[in-house]
């Protein structure tokens, strides 16, 4: 299988960097990017990925059930990650991650009926001081109440 | 100009590492260049690698990561004269609940962790080195990739780095979520493209490390740190802290208080300032009841057991820990039973599965927790808690058995009475 | 000598070399320390945690299986502390676990059941709900039970580093971690079933075994694998004088561990449906079936007539029939029929070899050798395929010793993987291919070289010659394909002094009698004389078979005692695993026969037969004793060893494939790897 040129350039780049025949260092670098094009890591993923870091497919395989940002399942367009870890629970977390699922009519690990949104309730993402935090694809969103994460899903559906 | 933090800074921190965050542009060659960057680097380059070691080991820095050891004498273990390359890893993985520090060194400043990684490239003579950095901070792959491509270009990384003749290739490398793999020995097996589970010790990676070649692997916040060492030399660094507890570290305040946020204070900064003037007090007036004080692995403290220093030995007499600077803090209302839980379904989702008491201890007791946490709980689970707990501590193939026992024991000792109030609420309903 | 350090484990002060695993230590002692994950082939883990231990000084209860013994260490393995954390284990491991020991195919010789029963607790203070995955078949032959697995990872390391496929794997992650075939939802692999065996639970069964019995249920026979030549120890688990397993967890044969499909599963040809029962005559009708003493009249009249008519003999031997067997068959041609016309299917050039090789003193390899020499080189041989046992010994070499694998082929072959040096040739360029490698051979500490039968004739003799320029010692198997090839040809199964060769008995016009014991010559080929009167000793009507006028059903190795010679030469007994009622053991079939005709051969029991063998069969003078206890290798002869009429042609079977017997077993055909190739990768 092939991906967008540019990702190609930057896995071909991404093959270059380790250590001469350390290109199985590349397996998880190209899963993650592979399922931001490819929307989930498929079984055709896994082989292709195999094939290009010269490692077996279940060699890939184990490092897919392994990640918990890896997914064999297409998420949604939107995936919304809201923390609940200490931080966040002592100011709303769960309160949060409550109304993200009535918000978005999902629960954990779920997408919308249109394929726009998923929601999933993650550990500690980093954003301690700020919290509590959600992250939506990969964008930090800090001091996040339910009236602001309805404003970014508004906005976000509005947009697409 | 300054540019809007995520916190506003306090008046009462001592700003070493922070010192360039609010420059607008803190993240450009340019802003950092004109702002002290790389004289350290042009400095070392002078000194024998003996020497770099040695000024760090008198700056009593102690890595900033979680386990505290100290950063001099972790290079010196690193063979530097052996005939396979050297590497150099940045532990980026920044995933210890509580802690939010290293995304700001690598937002703010990249370029003072870039110098302070070429300059243990010539401590431990090594010519590549990679950042590993957690999956969820992508945006941070991006922002380090901006500045490794502006220092290529103005060469500050490749060949003959800034005209000193020295050669260094860094490249960044994402995870795809595992706390785990913030272990050193679990990093690598995942830098190597492999599932994170730990490595067994010996080889420890200064001698085998990434692809069994000889390792140096620090912290973000640690190889921050190197560049005000050498440039104002590490006594001065160590003075700014307590003894063998060297220099400031950025302190992340989370949870109950006014004004939550990343801090650098010096080592040895009392905590209950910390809370109550740094942080703006605990909201609505209420009471402290504990505080995590580096992160959810360290076993928690009561409110009557912070009036201490917070530097690493001052808190391992304790019992405790400083960790990863990852404060949590707790107030009155706080329901501990909530707390354990969180704590331990963390755990039991971070276990790497390799070894039996981790994999199945964190599990159970996530399970006896949810239970407890429903209103279903016994009398003798108190005690299963604390035993299977016990049961796991080290015993486990890695820390993390530890990291899910030493909360768990400490909330269940320290704070039995919120137990007993499920108990007692339980017996209301029958 | 390894430097020695004094050391005290539970009060007894012990000597043990520096740097040996506390586990081992503790175990050679007489101390038991449990593990699960601990296996002395495979990697280290460290991961059930069952084998901690506690040291003097040390503050944290450690690891036996990683920790090194060193001078002046304390060392308890039955504190109180020690104790509790096994238990503590063992309790963490069932919380997990179904405990459904009743119907659980490793019920009565679990490992975790033996743990629990000496170091558990009685009770369980786990009351929440299990974690619950259902059961996936994974082959025809390996069936997976997650809930079961207690994840020591034995399997994947087995498959991994043992059998060099790297078929399993570990997914997920934490409680709901689980092991996983390498094809997402089923294995594509040797499907030897090393996985099974060295499961210490029921997590990984067999698709032929489970469900069918208990294990005390069953009588465990150990003999010897009628399949490739490598005469690995199958233990065959036998009730109600049916086979229903073939395993080999005792590890007490040559193969150590090693078993491949054809040793643990392909048993069970003996009970194919269309397994010969009674004598079969041809007739107008077809073939009826007829009574043993009409047929042993009909044979030895047969025989007798054309012997005093002078008419022409022609014998085919077996390469599966055993040494005792083989032996009586030669001396019944020569003797009881006076000719020369005996052969069998040749697969390994072994005239030239022992011809090439006599005089010389410690040139044949065993299979130890295999696993002890710095170096082996494989010379056009597809030695996973072919010998997989062999190849197994090669990777367990490199494992433990750094050993040093190099190959000379037509194709890709797994030992590539690890090999030092591989060379691609075209047939016929295997020479050349060697002579690539001399000087890193040269520099080897001592080389065994093993070779397939493109290495025959005067390239074999240019081969050890080769050996013998490189100035280290050297020593060679010359490979042939069946269980008792070797046999076959050391008990004189050939047309030495003049006899006439396989082909040429089957393209003479005039011969009068054709008599095959355990051989399928007709399988691609024609019989030349129309009169032949045809004589088969088979197990199954095969091609041969439909050919002949009289067929006599015949026992399998399974079936009998005796003994057989494997590829490296050595000698090793079989054990009669189950009784049948109508075939009988070609020993007795040709003892009969022999009687039938007034003949004096002696007494057809196998232990007289080898009585004699050890008297005038050069290397063969082992006592049954020897024998009792384990392999006896074979000598070279010593003096020429003229060369023989007749092809050399290996079969070229693969893992999947048995030669004739391959269609008789269900298990052979079911798994989709069936049947294999040689040389994966060749003319690419």
């Amino acid at each position: 299988m092939t991906f967008s040129p540019q990702l190609e350039q930057r896995f071909a780049k991404m093959l270059t960097r380790y250590p001469e025949g350390r290109t199985r260092s590349a397996v998880i670098p190209m899963l993650i990017y592979a399922q931001d094009e490819v929307g989930a890591i498929t079984r055709d993923v896994i082989e292709e990925v195999a094939k290009r870091c010269k490692v077996t497919p279940v060699q890939v395989d184990e490092v897919v059930g392994y990640y918990s940002m890896l997914h064999r399942k297409p998420q949604g367009k939107f995936h919304v990650q809201v923390c609940t870890n200490i931080s966040c629970l002592l100011v709303g977390g769960e309160e949060l991650y409550e109304h993200a699922k009535k918000k978005l009519g999902v629960g954990h690990k779920e997408t919308t009926a249109d394929g726009q949104f998923s929601l999933e309730e993650v550990e500690c993402m980093g954003a301690c001081s700020w919290a509590p935090a959600v992250e939506i694809n990969y964008d930090f969103h800090h001091h996040v109440t339910p009236e602001k994460l309805d404003q970014l899903i508004d906005g976000l559906r509005k947009a697409h | 100009m300054a540019k809007q933090l995520y916190n506003p800074p306090s008046p009462l921190e001592t700003r070493i590492l922070s010192k360039r965050f609010g420059l607008e542009g803190s993240e450009t060659l340019d802003v950092y260049l004109a702002n002290d960057g790389y004289k350290a680097f042009l400095k070392a380059k002078e000194m024998a690698p003996e020497a770099i070691i040695e000024e760090v080991k008198t700056s009593a820095l102690r890595g900033r990561g979680g386990a505290g050891f100290p950063t001099g004498l972790k290079w010196s273990f690193v063979p530097r004269t052996s005939p396979k390359p050297r590497v150099i890893v940045v532990n980026a993985d920044e995933s210890e609940p509580g802690t939010c520090k290293d995304r700001l060194l690598m937002e703010y400043d990249p370029h003072q962790m870039i110098e302070g990684i070429l300059i243990a490239s010539l401590a431990v003579q090594a010519h590549v080195g990679y950042i590993y950095i957690r999956g969820e901070y992508r945006y941070l792959v991006e922002a380090m990739d901006r500045a490794l491509e502006e220092a290529y270009a103005r060469g500050y990384l490749g060949k003959n780095i800034a005209g000193t003749g020295w050669d260094f290739d860094l490249y960044t490398h994402t995870g795809a979520g595992a706390y785990e793999c913030g272990e050193e020995t679990a990093l690598l097996d995942s830098l190597e493209g492999k599932r994170g589970i730990p490595r067994m010790k010996p080889p420890f990676p200064a001698v085998a490390g990434a692809w069994a070649m000889p390792t140096l692997l620090n912290n973000v916040e640690t190889f921050s740190a190197i560049p005000p060492i050498i440039r104002d030399g590490g006594a001065a660094f160590a003075a700014l802290g307590t003894p063998k507890n060297g220099g400031t570290r950025l302190v992340c305040i989370s949870g109950h208080v006014n004004q939550p946020g990343v801090y650098e204070l010096p080592l040895g900064f009392p905590m209950m300032k910390a809370i109550e003037e740094v942080a703006g007090g605990i909201p609505g007036g209420k009471k402290l009841k504990a505080v995590v004080p580096g992160g959810s692995s360290c076993p928690i403290l009561r409110a009557d057991e912070c009036d201490i220093a917070m530097d690493y030995d001052t808190l391992a007499k304790i019992g405790s820990m400083l960790g990863s600077g990852g404060m949590v803090v707790l107030d009155e209302t706080t329901d501990m039973v909530g707390f354990a839980l969180r704590i331990m379904r963390f755990y039991a989702h971070e276990s790497c599965g390799w070894c039996i008491p981790c994999r199945e201890g964190t599990t159970w007791m996530k399970k006896i927790l949810t239970r407890f946490h429903e209103g279903q709980g016994r009398r003798e689970d108190i005690a299963l808690l604390g035993e299977l707990s016990k049961n796991m501590l080290g015993r486990t193939f890695c820390a993390l058995g530890d990291a899910a026992a030493l909360p768990t024991i400490s909330i269940v000792e320290k704070f039995t009475e919120d137990f007993e109030t499920y108990l007692a609420r339980q017996e209301v309903m029958v | 000598m390894a430097e020695l350090v004094k050391l005290t484990i539970d009060g007894r002060e012990i000597q043990a070399e520096k740097g040996a695993l506390l586990i081992e230590v503790a175990r050679q002692n007489g101390i038991e320390v449990p593990a699960f994950c601990y296996h002395e082939d495979y990697s280290l883990q460290a991961a059930c945690r069952m084998c901690l231990v506690e040291i003097e000084k040390t503050p944290k209860l450690q690891v036996g299986c990683t920790t090194p013994a060193a001078e002046g260490m304390v060392v308890r393995t039955d504190s109180d502390i020690v104790r509790t954390a096994r238990k503590g284990t063992l309790e963490f491991l069932l919380t997990n676990h179904p405990l459904d020991c009743p119907v659980c195919d490793k019920g009565g010789e679990c490992e975790l059941q033996d743990m629990v029963f000496r170091y558990g607790a009685g009770e369980s203070r786990f009351v929440e709900r299990k974690h619950h995955v259902d059961e996936k078949q994974w082959s025809p032959v390996v069936y997976f039970d997650a809930p079961r697995c207690i994840l020591c990872y034995r399997c994947v390391r087995a498959c991994n580093e043992g059998m060099g496929v790297g078929a399993l794997g570990v997914g997920n992650r934490g409680a709901i971690s689980e092991i996983i075939p390498n094809h997402d939802d089923h294995l594509e692999c040797d499907e030897c079933g090393a996985c099974i065996d060295i499961c210490p639970v029921g997590a990984l069964t067999s698709g032929s075994y489970r469900y069918q019995t208990r294990p005390w249920e069953m009588e465990h026979v150990g003999t010897i694998c009628t399949h490739c030549a490598d005469g690995c120890k199958t233990t065959l688990g036998v009730r109600n004088h049916e086979i229903v397993r073939g395993n080999n967890r005792d590890r007490s044969g040559i193969n150590d561990e090693f078993l491949c499909i054809k040793g643990r599963y392909a048993f069970d040809f003996t009970k194919h449906p269309e397994r010969l029962q009674s004598p079969m005559l041809r007739t107008e009708k077809g073939y009826q079936p007829i009574s043993w003493s009409k047929a042993l009249a009909i044979v030895a009249t047969k025989f007798s007539t054309v012997k005093l008519a002078g008419g022409r003999f022609g014998v085919i031997g077996s390469n599966h029939t055993t040494n005792e067997e083989n032996f009586f068959l030669a001396k019944f041609a020569r003797q009881g029929l006076e000719t020369k016309n005996i052969d069998h299917h040749r697969t390994g050039d072994l005239a030239a070899f022992f011809d090439a090789l006599s005089g010389k003193n410690n040139v044949l390899a065993t299979t130890a050798d295999l696993y002890q020499a710095k170096a082996v080189l494989v010379v056009g041989a597809d030695l996973s395929q072919q010998h997989p046992f062999l190849a197994f010994q090669a990777r367990a070499n490199v494992r433990h010793h750094d050993g040093h694998i190099y190959a000379v082929t037509t194709g890709e072959v797994r030992e590539d993987q690890q090999a030092v040096a591989s060379v691609r040739v075209e047939k016929g360029g295997e020479l050349a291919g060697v002579e690539s490698l001399r000087d890193k051979l040269k520099a080897e500490g001592d080389l065994v070289i093993v070779f397939g039968d493109a290495v025959q004739g005067d390239v074999l003799r240019k081969l050890v010659a080769f050996g013998d320029s490189l100035g280290i010692p050297v020593k060679y198997v010359c490979l042939v394909d069946y269980s008792n090839s070797r046999g076959a040809f050391d008990m004189g199964v050939t047309p030495k002094d003049g006899g006439l060769s396989r082909e040429q008995m089957l393209a003479a016009a005039d011969l009068d009698v054709l008599w095959v014991v355990g051989a399928n010559p007709l399988k691609n080929a024609q019989l030349a004389s129309k009169n032949a009167f045809v004589v088969v000793q088979d197990l199954f009507m095969t091609e041969t078979a439909k050919q002949a006028d009289i067929v006599l059903p015949a026992a399998s190795a399974y079936e009998k005692s005796g003994t057989v010679t494997n590829v490296c030469g050595e000698v090793q007994k079989l054990a009669q695993a189950i009784k049948v009622m109508g075939p009988k053991t070609d020993l007795e079939v040709m003892g009969l026969i022999a009687k039938e005709m007034g003949l004096d051969l002696g007494i057809w029991l196998p232990e007289k037969v080898f009585a004699e063998i050890r008297k005038s069969v050069h290397g063969y003078n082992m006592s049954q004793g020897q024998l009792a206890v384990g392999p006896a290798a074979t000598m070279p002869l010593n003096g020429r060893v003229a060369a023989l009429p007749g092809t050399i042609q290996s079969s070229g079977d693969t893992l999947f494939t048995s030669g004739s017997l391959t269609r008789y077993s269900g298990i052979l055909n079911s798994v989709m790897e069936a049947p294999g190739q040689l040389y994966r990768g060749k003319g690419q």
